[in-house]
């Protein structure tokens, strides 16, 4: 079927060619690189060392290093309850965001790859068009909704619209995932006795995983960084996620910048540590390649 | 040049990042079930497979996302507070109200730079990123992931650190006296000439790590049969990029300007978080969400508010539409039309 449009498999584990010969290349390419990489750090770096500073410091020098180096900032952030609180429910919701949006995601795409019915193009160009309809539009009437479910102030009242939201994409990244799986795997599984939704749980689940794995990376990180549904949602401190909680603490602290910094450098660090580990499965998942 | 260490190495798709051209014409069709169930369509087990596997993602989909935004059209017509069932039906009055108001109008004309220049500032220097990082260096995946930083850090954080950095006396103007260019320090954030110009290197800053990250993509899909043949023949690095992978990465830079221009009709976090509800309107940043924001939920006003998301829609559908019609349309060709076998 879509032989023609995507190559199945692209990349078999091993076969990536090494270069022979180990020579450093263009000495100005690393030089373009490290002004570029100096160019994209420098405001997180400020913030990062920021924190290491006294309020003194900051304002005698404001772009100034720490001299000498104060932890009692992180100390006394990391000590308190608010921050933990908020790192729990930050990630109650992005776990929460990302199950839900990988699983009913992967279902409807299988159901958009594999199957042919009447109403799939209209499913499809249902999902698709939900491109168009970003939260911001939505949010007012969205807000309205969630008071009248009575979830106003709930991780819950957060975490069901981000799924919604985040299905467009998946879908339209997944779809192509489940289509390059070759008929010949279905057919032979079906051959083996295995039904359609054995095939779904023992074949199709784990070759999906790269664009899974891309789908729920942007989810997680969509569901960690948002602001606006929870600026809505959620008015109560407790239930406050980490974007909120950073304002807060900015408002609250605002004239202890040194601290501000130190709680802003901490909140940024799980979102980070998830994208570096799978950086490379989310190019490689957007380039719509199924490993075979 | 060839690149050897590329990751996936025959990809050859006409667009290869999201909203990829579909089937088309290509059947999907498993020929698992008989002729006669294939005339008739499909079976009942095959159909309650459909509704168990696709039921939830609709339901979900259609509650959360599409309910709301017919809700907003409707609450558009009244005038509500958000208390019990809207009854003060005023027809078109809101979005006359909007349409004259100088405010919104403001607000209009920064979405429209904001755009405009995103495209114009992330665009070529994205494009540069995404082949400097494709080329062989070592250290390079380290690189990469350092890049995305901005991307990857929330809108708060982003908001947050630039503001404080941004003040009059913040670390930015320090930094300039340091150096002997005190006469270059700026009320950075608040000087009506110079906020523009801030937030859309901040918007830059943060967003130019998505474009990066398509254009990889992209990339990843060009035959490198292509730019080793163009080599053998004699075509300098430079030329290559401009004759063979730039035209490749046609649909990829599209789709890229596609989404760029829907997020800067959108934008709102980094506006609200740096001026706040009131202050972007006077710095000249504030954007048609920041007016919804504030002149609807802010200030009680529920029905107006929604009037203004529908405005906000209608603009982004239409430019969409248009973009959609114009630009995208080889590309996408049955992405979002699909089912014309």
């Amino acid at each position: 079927m879509s032989e023609t449009t995507l190559d199945a498999p692209a990349q078999v584990p091993g076969t990536r060619r090494e270069r022979p010969k180990r020579d450093w290349g263009n000495p100005t390419i690393y030089l373009m690189a490290l002004l570029l990489v100096a160019a994209m750090l420098a405001p997180v770096v400020y913030i990062i060392l920021g924190g290491f500073r006294t309020n003194s410091q900051i304002t005698n020098s404001p772009a100034g290093l720490p001299s000498p180096w104060a932890i009692g900032n992180y100390l006394d952030v990391l000590r308190g309850g608010v921050f933990w609180q908020e790192v729990v429910n930050s990630t109650i919701s992005a776990v929460s965001t990302t199950v839900g949006v990988v699983v009913l995601g992967l279902m409807a795409s299988y159901v958009l790859a594999r199957y042919r019915f009447r109403g799939r193009a209209a499913m499809y160009t249902l999902f698709a068009a939900g491109l168009m309809f970003p939260m911001t539009v939505a949010i007012t009437p969205l807000y309205i909704m969630i008071k009248s479910l009575g979830l106003i102030n709930t991780l819950p009242g957060i975490i069901l619209p981000q799924i919604a939201f985040a299905l467009p994409v998946t879908v339209i990244i997944l779809v192509p995932f489940l289509r390059a799986i070759p008929d010949e795997i279905e057919e032979a599984a079906s051959i083996d006795g295995c039904s359609r939704l054995g095939f779904f749980f023992r074949m199709v689940v784990p070759l999906s995983v790269p664009g899974v794995v891309t789908v729920g990376i942007l989810a997680f990180v969509g569901s960690w960084n948002n602001y606006l549904l929870p600026l809505f949602i959620l008015n109560d401190q407790d239930t406050f996620t980490l974007p909120l909680g950073v304002q807060a603490f900015a408002s609250q602290y605002s004239v202890d910048t040194a601290k501000v910094l130190a709680f802003t450098s901490l909140s940024m660090i799980p979102a980070l540590v998830f994208f570096s580990l799978f950086e490379r499965r989310i190019v490689g998942g957007l380039t719509g390649a199924v490993k075979g | 040049m060839a690149d050897p260490t590329r990751e996936s190495s025959s990809v050859s798709r006409d667009s290869p990042v999201v909203l990829s051209p579909e089937e088309g014409s290509a059947a999907v069709a498993l020929p698992s079930s008989g002729p006669r169930q294939r005339r008739r369509g499909i079976g009942w087990p095959a159909r309650l497979e459909i509704a168990v596997l696709s039921g939830p993602a609709i339901i979900i989909f259609l509650t959360f996302v599409i309910l709301p935004v017919a809700m907003a059209a409707y609450y558009g017509f009244y005038s509500w507070q958000g208390y019990g069932r809207p009854v003060d039906f005023i027809g078109l009055k809101n979005y006359v109200t909007i349409l004259h108001d100088g405010l919104f109008l403001d607000a209009l004309k920064h979405n429209g730079m904001i755009v405009v220049l995103s495209l114009v500032m992330q665009g070529p220097i994205a494009i540069g990123m995404a082949l400097l990082l494709n080329k062989k260096m070592h250290g390079k995946s380290v690189i990469r992931v350092l890049i995305f930083v901005p991307y990857v850090i929330s809108e708060v954080i982003v908001g947050t650190g630039w503001s404080l950095m941004l003040q009059t006396s913040g670390a930015v103007n320090d930094l300039l006296k340091s150096i002997g260019l005190g006469g270059l320090a700026h009320d950075w954030l608040s000087d009506p000439k110079i906020a523009i110009w801030s937030l859309m290197v901040i918007i830059s800053w943060k967003y130019i790590g998505f474009a990066v990250l398509l254009f990889l993509a992209g990339l990843q899909g060009i035959p490198v049969e292509l730019q080793e043949a163009a080599a053998i023949d004699g075509a300098s690095y430079w030329q290559i990029q401009r004759r063979i992978t730039l035209p490749l990465l046609g649909p990829t830079i599209r789709i890229w300007a596609f989404l760029s221009i829907i997020g800067s009709l959108q934008l709102f976090d980094l506006v609200y978080i740096i001026w706040g509800q009131y202050v972007s309107s006077t710095a000249g940043t504030s954007t048609m969400a920041t007016y919804m924001v504030t002149n609807g939920r802010n200030s009680g006003n529920y029905g107006y508010g929604n009037a203004v998301a529908v405005v906000l829609f209608l603009i982004s559908l239409v430019i969409a539409l248009i973009y959609q019609r114009f630009v995208l349309r080889r590309d996408t060709e049955g992405a979002l039309t699909e089912g014309k076998n």
